[in-house]
């Protein structure tokens, strides 16, 4: 018979009461925990991947579809909404855990494969042969034979999954099942047997660096603030995961809510905060959901509020949702920001340790960097450093997206090479197309070329080549993407974000902008002298770049031309074609595309008829096609959708004026 | 319950005077009433002691607020980095050609508003667009338009 929940909160907090860390586990709490955690249920247990990815594949009609399979054929069997594993492309993601056996992780499982599935497993009690991923062999259960482990999958093989090991397998919305997999130990351990200075020292040995971007060691940022001298001090938590092509943050947050509380909670007791803010973006609802229910959760344990395990340290968490604007990730806007005001940054010095959120010393983290907290705390610095390179400690997650083959959450130990990321666990580009480049770090970052693609990811190696770190969004581009669009689009996104207060950011950004469409506009649609300033402007591109970089406020502004200078200095070639040969060598600049198709390559499959919006594709189906230049803009979508190669870029003398 | 007594609601959940719940105010009220309106701006300033110009000035800096109502569906297109490798640019010329209008408008039968926005955080499925808050994932001109023409279906207008 089941224990009434009652029981399970003491048998839980049991473990955490005192140096409860060090006291043994008795058989009891094992045996919930090994319940709680499913490793061996009485029935079948079907885990459904239901993060914002996993519900956009459609992972809700696959929830139902499991629950109407199973009271059709009267079946006994628990559905859970779990966070995500991190295969995006794979989505919706489904782990099936039947008595006594290993799990397995089915891919692509729409609604309508659902039943198909099942039947296979459930009623012919065979394992299906499609969509089946691999098997996961937890403690005291019965492997399958002839599938091939989870952990052998080259989506997994490479990675170290340190902060992600509950996403996915953890129900989110649960804080008994995160104390049953050992959460909340760490913050007992802090609260029982350490001392705030001890906490921050041991974080700053480890050698954990920020996580958001600029690296610098968190246990050092702590200090700073523990030292202030302040009857108030504040922790923040930065989940404004602004860069666009980075979700890792929403991810972590929607899979396993508690790990950033846990991480949270030790931070502010390290240097002495009484209230903790989660700074979160509001395009996240499902994220702020679940962290508000986890929050409520940890009250209703004692693990938030007063007097916090009989420790006296005291606690509260504030949500605050942004509002939309890419700026305040930038710690100045951002403490602006939650006190109501408009997000602008101001000139550091004073920095927030000193003088922040409300005038006191405030600490700002970012979600990655508070997840790792925890970890850290209860296996020690030695565990944490064991992972990565000399400077740059532990694993990192990335958001791997773009053209690969595979998207989605990874993480992995630092020093890895990029090639291994893009090519191992992204599976190369989708379609077998070349892999070009990788765009990293979000528009403070850069691009880096394939050419370059062996080096380690770490924060130096990184600016080297002058991408960053940044927080973690890996756009794979493959020969399809232009790189002076690609520098163009991070313009036109940074000069609409950027605050205004600061001339050489704002007027900066709109003069880059120009430059980049001067260089993109075709010769038709040029006036006047415009053939010549696209020429000079090129000129003065590098100058207004190092300009915009010494004399811009704040870290938006001064990253700013990362993404002009990084695609100038590896992809000059391209940059020329534009200005020089007035050629998209990608095809993707429209106006500097033209196209025609080789009639004896062309198969008549009419894929390009269909994806032309301008009618300008003439020919009858199997029979060879042409484009009419009179009404071709140029937007190069025949190009993408030919299987066969039939239409090309077309030559000079066979462009029209 | 009534656009004022709506209004009243929201107040009694802050207390007066008290700035720092500036932006969650704006962003209550304006799911509540679809936007910000004129009048809302004011009273919103006199709870919090402020002058109006100051809260139009927050509300004006962040891109979530709107002055203007929404249509009843709602268009969110993602154009962050990944959807726009994607073919992200493509899909939004599509929309504004199907519905009519540019991005932050509404269209004339209230029906659909578009709104860009920097990123939805679903980039594994890019590209991506959300019609009141629901995911819609690797959407070309042929997924938009099945989608678009169901809901016209549904509302009873020519599709």
């Amino acid at each position: 018979m089941n224990p009434a929940p009652l029981d399970w909160k003491q048998e839980l907090l049991s473990v955490l009461t005192h140096d409860g860390i060090k006291q043994e586990i008795s058989g009891r709490t094992k045996e919930l925990s090994a319940r709680l955690l499913r490793l061996n249920p009485p029935h079948p247990v079907f885990m459904v991947g239901t993060a914002t990815c996993g519900l956009g594949a459609g992972a809700a009609r696959t929830v139902d579809a499991i629950r109407k399979f199973l009271e059709v054929h009267n079946l006994e069997g628990e559905v859970l909404e779990t966070g995500c594993i991190g295969l995006c492309s794979e989505e919706p993601l489904v782990t099936v855990q039947l008595p006594g056996r290993a799990r397995l992780l089915f891919s692509g499982m729409v609604h309508e494969l659902t039943a198909p599935v099942l039947n296979a497993l459930l009623i012919e009690r065979r394992t299906p042969d499609s969509n089946l991923l691999g098997q996961i062999v937890l403690e005291g259960q019965s492997p399958w034979e002839g599938i091939p482990l989870l952990s052998e999958h080259p989506f997994f093989r490479k990675q170290t999954r340190r902060v992600l090991r509950n996403c996915g397998i953890l129900d989110p919305g649960s804080i008994e099942e995160y104390l049953a997999g050992g959460g909340y130990r760490a913050f007992a351990k802090s609260l029982h047997t350490m001392t705030p200075s001890e906490i921050c020292d041991e974080v700053e040995r480890s050698g954990l660096r920020g996580r958001g971007g600029g690296g610098f060691p968190a246990g050092t940022k702590w200090k700073y603030a523990l030292n202030g001298a302040s009857d108030q001090k504040y922790m923040v938590c930065n989940a404004d995961e602004g860069d666009p092509g980075a979700f890792m943050d929403r991810a972590l947050i929607e899979s396993d809510p508690h790990r950033l509380i846990e991480g949270l909670a030790i931070a502010s007791y390290a240097i002495g905060a009484g209230c903790a803010y989660i700074y979160i973006r509001a395009e996240y609802p499902l994220a702020i959901r679940r962290l508000e229910r986890a929050i409520e959760q940890a009250k209703a344990y004692g693990l938030l509020g007063e007097n916090i395990l009989d420790s006296g340290f005291d606690l509260k968490i504030v949500i605050r949702k942004g509002a939309g604007a890419f700026v305040c990730g930038e710690e100045t806007a951002l403490i602006r920001s939650i006190e109501g005001k408009r997000g602008m940054p101001s000139p550091r010095p004073p920095y927030p340790t000193e003088k922040g959120l409300f005038g006191k010393p405030t600490v700002i983290n970012n979600v990655e960097t508070i997840v790792n907290v925890p970890g850290l705390i209860l296996n020690g610095r030695d565990w944490f450093a064991s992972a990565g390179t000399e400077t740059s400690r532990g694993t990192k997650v990335f958001a791997l997206s773009g053209k690969s083959a595979r998207t989605g959450m990874i993480e992995v130990e630092m020093g890895i090479s990029l090639r291994e990321i893009i090519e191992e666990i992204g599976g190369g580009m989708a379609g077998g197309k070349q892999f070009k480049a990788v765009q990293i770090g979000g528009p403070s970052g850069g691009c880096i070329p394939a050419s370059h693609c062996d080096i380690p990811v770490d924060y130096e190696t990184l600016r080297d080549f002058g991408a960053i770190m940044g927080s973690g969004g890996l756009v794979a581009m493959d020969e399809n993407t232009c790189m002076v669009d690609v520098a163009k689009f991070f313009v036109e996104f940074l000069q609409n974000e950027s605050c205004g207060k600061c001339t050489p950011c704002r007027e900066g950004t709109r003069q880059l902008r120009e430059i980049l469409e001067q260089i993109t506009r075709p010769r038709s649609a040029e006036r006047g002298d415009d053939a010549l300033l696209r020429f000079k402007s090129v000129l003065r591109l590098r100058n207004l770049a190092g300009v915009i970089r010494a004399t811009s406020l704040c870290g938006l502004g001064q990253t700013a031309p990362n993404p002009v200078l990084s695609t100038l200095r590896w992809f000059r070639e391209e940059y020329e074609a534009h200005v020089f040969d007035r050629k998209c060598p990608a095809g993707v600049c429209k106006g500097l595309v033209r196209c025609r198709i080789v009639p004896e390559l062309c198969k008549g499959c009419t894929a390009c008829v269909r994806v032309c919006h301008h009618d300008a594709i003439l020919g009858a189906p199997r029979q060879p096609h042409r484009i009419d230049p009179g009404k071709c803009t140029g937007c190069g979508a025949c190009l993408s959708a030919c299987k066969f190669h039939a239409v090309q870029l077309a030559d000079d003398d066979e462009r029209g004026g | 319950m009534n656009r004022e007594q709506e209004i009243d609601a929201i107040f009694d959940r802050y207390p007066p005077g008290v700035r720092e719940n500036l932006t969650a105010i704006l962003q209550d009220v304006q799911e509540a009433q679809g936007h910000l309106s004129r009048d809302t701006i004011v009273r919103i300033a006199r709870h919090l002691g402020l002058p109006a110009g100051k809260v139009y000035g927050v509300a004006t800096f962040y891109n979530q607020f709107r002055f203007e109502s929404a249509g009843k569906y709602h268009i969110m297109l993602c154009r962050g980095t990944a959807c726009h490798v994607k073919g992200s640019a493509a899909a939004l010329e599509f929309l504004e050609k199907y519905l009519g209008i540019r991005p932050g408008e509404t269209s004339a039968d209230g029906l659909f508003s578009l709104e860009i926005t920097s990123c939805l955080g679903a980039c594994g499925l890019a590209p991506v667009m959300s019609i009141n808050g629901e995911i819609h994932a690797c959407v070309d001109e042929d997924r938009i338009r099945s989608v678009l023409d169901a809901i016209r279906k549904a509302e009873g207008a020519d599709v």
